[in-house]
Formats: structure tokens, sequence, C-alpha cells
């Protein structure tokens, strides 16, 4: 068994290490939950729905922040295999935003259709969340290996919406927040600073096209 | 089928009665000085309120927990997670305490809190508590009507408003420490909404002294307005004559009007107002005019556009 574990490619190990650690918010909620239920406590809070809808979403966005900082560390550590963990946090990512969606339809608006078509109309926070979540739905769909020599080159140019969702995400964070804009302005800053390293190295690539080519 | 039937209990292993309640006593001893350790109560050192009659101005809706009113609170002052006022909330020192009421009166007074608290006969009111954010909580508040003490000072007839200031102490409200609202805390009422036997200045919660976090030692509550306009930890009170400054409103004059009436038809622009989540509940429930309070305080607006005074 350990033998068989050591055959295994660094990056593999890594993600099976991974899978346990992307539960754990979920594994955290779903045991307050039952502890409150079981036990009368508050530890999802005096409003558990408003906190599972706040967990999930800054969990969502954390991970699609994750995803973004896959290149950067590749190229830090020149590390190219890395690549091989970004699906699995991209996909978690996507998990995390259909229980922040599901938390809001079932357990906030209860499936009040009206409510909330009239909430995604009229609120632009929503309609921002609602499209950030859309934009996911393709990059799931399309997280395939079949998915990726089906579209070749068109892949590459579909998944940039990796950096569009975030954005959106943050925004939605932003218009959400009554006083308080530390943690989304945090989010904020953590995208600049990962969408401003692949423009730095855009730059870079420019000025000398055939080193950063050796390195790729 | 074997149904067993459970052996008859001996004698032995019968507590004794008086033994029960001594244990029972000694639980109660130690939870208490737990809880009062715990900084969830006041302790016991210092003093209980006096004894408070029920109101016919109470609501006979189920009351939330202490728990439920004491662990979730918006007091931006100790930080603005809705966890942060029971932790953060030890550390104000709520005596000596003060109230200063000066302005357009005759009789100007700073009132000592445990005097003030004698001055006036204490009444249990149980309101419903509307956050402007969308959820609410029945709440049963200990206090005296607002009239009660503006009587006292004598308002003299060029008092149209009535300006309300929060402690400012950084040193103990480490929430002051950084900027998310401009500080001291300041609200206002028209002297009408004030003067309203609704109106209340809450010295306690749940027949005993107000918890910290819940704006000890001196709070106001205005039952059919969102939860902000009712002030907490009350330092002065001013009777002027111009409209004063409120602190959501210098924050974000669009989304947070000076009257603030709760009111299903006037949506927050980024949220509906339309319903309520009840803390406790599953699912949400229909916010009604004024909070439920339309009867009372409906005639105070008779005539004026509430959609423009929000």
């Amino acid at each position: 068994m350990l033998s068989y574990w050591r055959k295994l490619h660094w990056t593999v190990r890594l993600k099976c290490l991974l899978w346990p650690l992307l539960l754990l918010p979920l594994a955290r909620l779903a045991v307050a939950a039952w502890h409150d239920i079981h036990h009368g406590s508050l530890w999802l809070s005096a409003n558990p729905i408003e906190f599972i809808l706040r967990s999930t979403g800054t969990w969502a966005l954390t991970f699609l922040l994750c995803t973004l900082a896959v290149t950067p560390l590749r190229q830090l550590l020149q590390r190219p295999e890395l690549l091989r963990i970004r699906r699995l946090l991209g996909l978690f990512a996507f998990f995390y935003a259909c229980l922040h969606l599901g938390t809001y339809l079932w357990l906030d608006q209860g499936w009040d259709w009206m409510g909330m078509l009239k909430d995604v109309w009229k609120r632009p926070f929503i309609t921002v969340g609602m499209t950030a979540w859309l934009l996911l739905l393709p990059l799931a769909a399309t997280s395939t290996r079949w998915a990726m020599r089906k579209l070749g080159r068109r892949w590459q140019s579909l998944h940039r919406l990796a950096y569009l969702a975030p954005a959106l995400g943050v925004l939605h964070y932003w218009w959400l927040v009554k006083a308080d804009y530390r943690t989304p302005l945090l989010f904020g800053l953590s995208l600049l600073l990962l969408l401003g390293w692949r423009v730095w190295r855009k730059q870079q690539a420019s000025a000398a096209p055939a080193q950063v080519a050796r390195q790729r | 089928m074997l149904i067993r039937h459970p052996a008859d209990i001996a004698p032995s292993e019968i507590t004794d009665r008086t033994l029960f309640e001594q244990r029972r006593q000694w639980l109660k001893t130690a939870s208490g000085l737990l809880l009062a350790g715990s900084g969830l109560l006041p302790s016991i050192a210092e003093a209980a309120l006096p004894k408070a009659s029920k109101s016919p101005l109470s609501t006979n809706e189920p009351v939330n927990a202490l728990q439920e009113i004491t662990g979730y609170n918006n007091f931006y002052e100790f930080g603005t997670g809705k966890d942060e006022p029971a932790q953060n909330a030890r550390s104000l020192k709520v005596r000596p305490w003060t109230v200063q009421v000066s302005g357009e009166v005759k009789q100007a007074k700073t009132f000592d809190i445990d005097s003030l608290i004698k001055q006036f006969p204490l009444e249990e009111r149980i309101y419903r508590l509307r956050c402007v954010e969308g959820w609410s909580m029945v709440i049963p508040w200990v206090g005296f009507p607002l009239a009660s003490l503006l009587k006292a000072v004598e308002p003299t007839g060029k008092a149209k408003f009535v300006a309300f200031e929060t402690l400012n102490r950084p040193s103990e409200m480490i929430g002051q420490q950084s900027g998310v609202l401009d500080w001291p805390y300041v609200e206002g009422l028209r002297l009408d909404e004030a003067m309203h036997p609704l109106t209340l200045l809450a010295v306690g919660l749940y027949g005993d002294v107000l918890p910290n976090q819940n704006g000890a030692p001196i709070r106001l509550v205005v039952p059919w307005k969102y939860g902000f306009k009712s002030i907490k930890s009350i330092v002065r009170i001013r009777l002027v004559e111009a409209l004063p400054p409120t602190t959501w409103n210098k924050t974000n004059p669009r989304e947070y009007g000076f009257y603030s009436n709760v009111n299903p038809e006037v949506d927050h622009p980024r949220w509906s107002q339309k319903t309520e989540r009840r803390i406790g509940e599953f699912s949400r429930r229909k916010t009604l005019p004024f909070n439920g309070y339309a009867e009372q305080v409906a005639s105070l607006y008779s005539g004026m556009d509430l959609r423009r005074y929000y």
C-alpha cells in the first residue's frame, strides 16, 4: 500500500491531500448544523441560513482565487506540473458556488421563483452573483479531457472566463455589505495581485520572448 | 414478543428530596457564576433592576431566547460581525455613567444612571425588532418611556427634534479604533416621535440589567423603525431646532433615510424589505407596515410621502 503511494506522481499525492482539505468548510457546516439541531447550540449563529450563505459564498470565492494562484505558483516554483491540481480547485470552487446558490434558492427564498426573478432583475448584487455562477457553468461543463480535445484552441479562450467570474464575485460581495468593506477589499486586492502578475509576465514576455518560451 | 418490565427502583436508589434541592441550588449558583464570569450576564455585583410592571403595549408573540438576543447583535462599536459584540463588549465599563440632557429645554440636567433608573417606574415592554438587513426578533425590554425623561427637562417651544449620542471611548469600544462608521454614533427623532408612548428608553432585558452587547446601560428602542434607529449606550440627548445628522444617513444617504420606518413597500436599494426572517424560524414572514405598529404610529406620518421620506 505504502509503496503504491510512493509510486504515485507527487501531484497526484497532493490531490489526495487536497480533497479532504477542500471538503473541510462543508464538513464544518455539517457538524455545526448537526450539533445545533441535537444540542440546541448556536454554532451557526442565531441566523444559521445567513451563516451558511456567507460561508459557502466566501469559500467559493476563495477557491476561485486559488485556481488563479496556480499559474503564478507554477512560474515562481518552476513546477509547471502543478497545473494538474487546477481543475480540482476550480471544480471545488464551482461546488461551493452551487451550495451558495442552492442555499439562497432553497433555504433563504424557499423556492419563491417570482420573488427571486424580481430579485435578479432589480438587485444589482444578485444579478452580478447570478451572472458569476452562470459563467462558471460552461467552465465546469468543459472541464474534461474530452471537452478540451473537442474544443481545441477555443477551450483556452472560453476558460478565460475564470478571470471574469471571481471579479463579479468580488463585486457581488462589495455590493451586499453595509459599511465594512474590509473583507471584500481583501478579496479584491488578492484578485488584482493575481491578475497583475499575469499582466507583468506578459510585458516581460514581449520584452524577452525567447527566454520565457524556454521556461514554458 | 418479549416485553421487559423495568425492575422496581430500590428506595436506596432514590435521592432524598432535601439533598436533591441542595444539588439544584448548587448547580444554579455554579452556573450563575459561570455565566457571570463569561460575561454573558451582568455580574452579580451590579445592582439588579427594580421590579418592572407589565405593559398593555407588549406583544404576546413568542419571545426570542436570551442566547439569541445577546449573541446576535449589530453594534459596530464592538466589531462588525454579529458575534463580535458578545465577545468584545465585556470591556465596557458601564459605571459611573451619566446621561446629559440639554439644548432647547428649561431644565438642562445630567442624570446619573442609577438615580435615573430609580426615578422613573420601570415597565416590561415586549416589542418586535426589525433590522434593516431583513431579520427580526421579539425582545422583552425593561425601561421607561422617553417622554417621561423629556417632560422632566421641559422642552421649549423651539425644540423640534431630539438628537442622541453614543459613548465614544475607543479604549473600551474596540470597533471605534477603525473608521467603519463616523464615531460617535448619532441618531435623531422628530419631537412627536420621541414623545410617542411606544418610544422607550431601555435599561434592562428579560427582567435583568441590560447586557453590554445590547447597549448597556441605557438605550433607545423605537419599535416601528429599523433597528439602527434604536441607538445604544447613550451619553447625550439634546433637544434641537433643526433635523439632526444621523450616522447611517451620513454613511449612505441614499440607502438610510432619517425616518427609516419599517415599510415593506419601500425597498432598500440593494434588497427587498417585503419579507423578513424571524430569528429561530425557518421560512421568511411578511414584513408589516411600521413593523406592525401602524395603528399606533401611522398618524404621525399622515400626508407624508413615505417613499420620499424613507
